[in-house]
């Protein structure tokens, strides 16, 4: 109730322009901003924070001897980190491999792609921007489960490949690593080619006819101009791109095989089936502090700060 | 003789021939036929829309002629692409590439030939037009004046055979342009390069370049020196569009040994016949108003032979400081303009009954079905829209 009245307070004395407030009052004025921020605040701390917390906590419980299933106990095991890294150590190399493939193939397909958009679809610019963004309305696992049409054994893609003898008899694409890196690369595409597209829609083409008129060719105006202004959309694609490929199991549980595990997977299955909570864990946080790392490096060698 | 793959700008006119220009059914080029000597500093005159502009660029590279050729010295670089060509370019928006600092942005170019020198010549073009101490600045963090010639800088420290200025001081401020066109015609004295300079305001042509082509509707309508052009115009739109002009109907009546004697709404007046533009009996004439001179009613004739129209009625005067600017009734209902320097002898104030004498050689005749209110700039005092 008084918050309610100080603010109102404070909005008739504004609007009324009287000389500045007391001290007292113009604490509760200061006070509305932070009053102001309070629900989000309360949707972090509820939704980010404690998980967090309980998160890290849980990462160090252990079983008690006879305990049952899926009962842990705080006994601050940091020895868990090592047990589950190790044993996991191969999975998560596999993860951020298949990530950084996908980034990279996404980033080739994106590229010319945004590129022709902003500078070369005229008014077909914003029918290609919806056909980017149309495969949202179909959801994420059945489009993956669409993939596994296109990729079997008896499609048209993988006919294709044999008569040309990239694929042998015997060999699959469906069920394989290159399947996975596929379904990422696939997934996150309008994640990537969006932030591209914004940030060349932003040059100016009259820098890149300045840079054609002080004898830059096609591809080196491209190199020396468009790229570097289009850096805040490329790594912001980038990031947008293997942040969750590195974590994505959707792909590997659909389209690859026991040998293409990546760490989703693991954790989908030590938190859900084995019930294995404390190792789940370890994984997750883990993979959030690896991520956190790489990004930060990539962030401050790319050189573009101002992003974040 | 130069080779074609001579890189330096020594004897290398600049050559347009018959070159058009057409966007879909509009006509921006007409069959533009022009020879710009090397080391000259040629102003491209005219109003918006009219096609300057867009034969800049094709200069440029930046579109392609519909027809015609374009040669530089013996090389026809009609359909080369812009980064092989000897030309460089200041746009009218300086186009400074903004993830650069000045020194990368000035030596851009270098570095795109493989330059050896690049670190003295970009200091050298910086120090020309003194920016030498923002080398490492972004360019938005630079003013307006400061990154125009950061453009020119770039585009200098080139060498190109042919330099163009696409309406380059369009966006300063009044003083800062007037200061930058004495600079800008200072430097090409200094580097001796072919500046084409693009503008659409008269002024700044007059004050920087050697010769002026006055552009209307995709054609040149004349093409001179300043001095020629605002003292012998042959149409009715560059006698408007350079300065301002006095066009009067006459007839011709005769002649009389070198000069033209002129019906002019019942006076007689005369011309030199050689400033006559047109075969036609019917002409348009035409006076500086700063060649009229107001003389009091009825003043004796002092036995030279000048022009004199008599019954005019002063209907306003603007006292400039400088000059007096009077409108002045004639007889048969036209207004003209007559300015008068202040020499000390006062303002005429309006009411007064005039007489307007000039001296005959002053008086040029134009084809008199031409449009006497072509090229007229209205609105003098608002700056226009710099548009292509």
């Amino acid at each position: 109730m008084s918050v309610v009245q100080g603010i109102g307070l404070g909005e008739r004395r504004q609007s009324g322009g009287t000389p500045p407030p007391e001290p007292g009052r113009s604490g509760r004025r200061r006070a509305t901003p932070y009053l102001l921020l309070l629900p989000g605040i309360a949707w972090l701390v509820v939704f980010f924070a404690v998980p967090i917390v309980t998160l890290f906590s849980t990462s160090t419980q252990t079983r008690p001897d006879g305990a049952e299933i899926g009962v842990y106990r705080q006994t601050f095991r940091l020895a868990n980190y090592v047990d589950s890294l190790s044993e996991y150590a191969v999975v998560f190399g596999r993860s951020f491999l298949y990530a950084l493939i996908a980034t990279l193939a996404a980033l080739l397909i994106s590229y010319p792609l945004a590129y022709a958009i902003a500078f070369k679809a005229g008014r077909w610019r914003n029918v290609l921007l919806v056909l980017v963004v149309a495969p949202f309305f179909v959801s994420f696992l059945l489009r993956t489960v669409a993939w596994k049409q296109i990729l079997a054994d008896e499609a048209w893609v993988a006919d294709a490949l044999r008569f040309l003898h990239v694929l042998g008899p015997q060999d699959h694409i469906i069920n394989s690593a290159p399947a996975v890196v596929i379904g990422i690369t696939y997934n996150f595409l309008p994640f990537m080619i969006l932030p591209i597209y914004a940030s060349l829609e932003r040059v100016d083409p009259r820098l890149i006819e300045a840079a054609g008129d002080l004898y830059a060719n096609g591809l080196t105006a491209l190199r020396r101009v468009t790229v570097p202004l289009s850096m805040p959309g490329i790594v912001a694609g980038t990031l947008l791109t293997f942040i969750p490929a590195a974590g994505d199991y959707i792909n590997s549980a659909l389209l690859g095989n026991r040998d293409t595990t990546m760490v989703g997977n693991v954790i989908d299955a030590r938190f859900l089936r084995v019930v294995d909570y404390p190792t789940a864990a370890v994984l997750s946080v883990t993979l959030m502090v690896s991520i956190l790392v790489l990004v930060g490096i990539y962030i401050r060698r790319a050189g573009t700060e101002e992003l974040v | 003789m130069d080779s074609p793959a001579d890189e330096t700008s020594g004897g290398r006119d600049l050559r347009l021939d018959r070159v058009t220009k057409r966007f879909g059914e509009f006509l921006a080029v007409d069959a533009l036929s022009l020879t710009i000597p090397s080391g000259s500093f040629f102003a491209l005159l005219g109003p918006s829309g009219c096609g300057k502009t867009t034969t800049l660029r094709m200069v440029a590279g930046l579109e392609e002629p519909t027809e015609g050729s374009i040669h530089i010295g013996e090389e026809d670089v009609t359909f080369a692409k812009p980064y092989k060509r000897p030309v460089n370019t200041v746009f009218q928006s300086y186009a400074l590439f903004p993830h650069l600092d000045i020194f990368e942005n000035v030596a851009f170019g270098l570095r795109r030939r493989g330059s050896k020198e690049v670190k003295a010549l970009v200091e050298g073009a910086l120090e020309l037009v003194e920016l030498g101490q923002l080398a490492r600045r972004k360019p938005a963090q630079l003013s307006g004046g400061q990154q125009q010639r950061v453009a020119l800088a770039r585009a200098i420290v080139n060498e190109p055979a042919v330099l163009l200025l696409d309406e380059p001081l369009g966006a300063l401020d009044l003083k800062l342009r007037r200061q930058m066109q004495i600079e800008l015609k200072h430097i090409q004295t200094e580097v001796g390069l072919t500046f084409v300079h693009v503008t659409h305001d008269q002024e700044e042509a007059m004050t920087m370049a050697d010769t002026i082509a006055v552009m209307n509707g995709g054609r040149i309508e004349q093409q001179g020196s300043p001095g020629d052009l605002y003292e012998s115009p042959s149409t009715t739109f560059v006698a408007n569009f350079l300065g301002q002009s006095n066009l009067v109907r006459a007839a011709v009546a005769g002649t009389a040994g070198e000069d033209l004697l002129l019906d002019v709404h019942g006076q007689r007046l005369a011309m030199p016949a050689a400033r006559r533009r047109s075969g036609e009996v019917d002409l348009l004439i035409g006076v500086r108003p700063e060649k009229i001179r107001l003389a009091p009613a009825g003043e004796v004739q002092s036995g030279d032979a000048e022009n004199v129209v008599p019954g005019g009625v002063v209907t306003d005067a603007s006292f400039t400081g400088v000059s007096t600017q009077y409108l002045v009734r004639m007889p048969w209902g036209q207004e003209l303009m007559v300015f008068a320097q202040n020499t000390g002898g006062g303002v005429v104030a309006p009411g007064t009954t005039v007489d307007l004498r000039w001296d005959p050689v002053h008086t040029f005749g134009l084809d008199g079905s031409g449009d006497e209110r072509a090229g007229v700039q209205h609105d003098e005092g608002v700056e226009p829209v710099p548009v292509g």
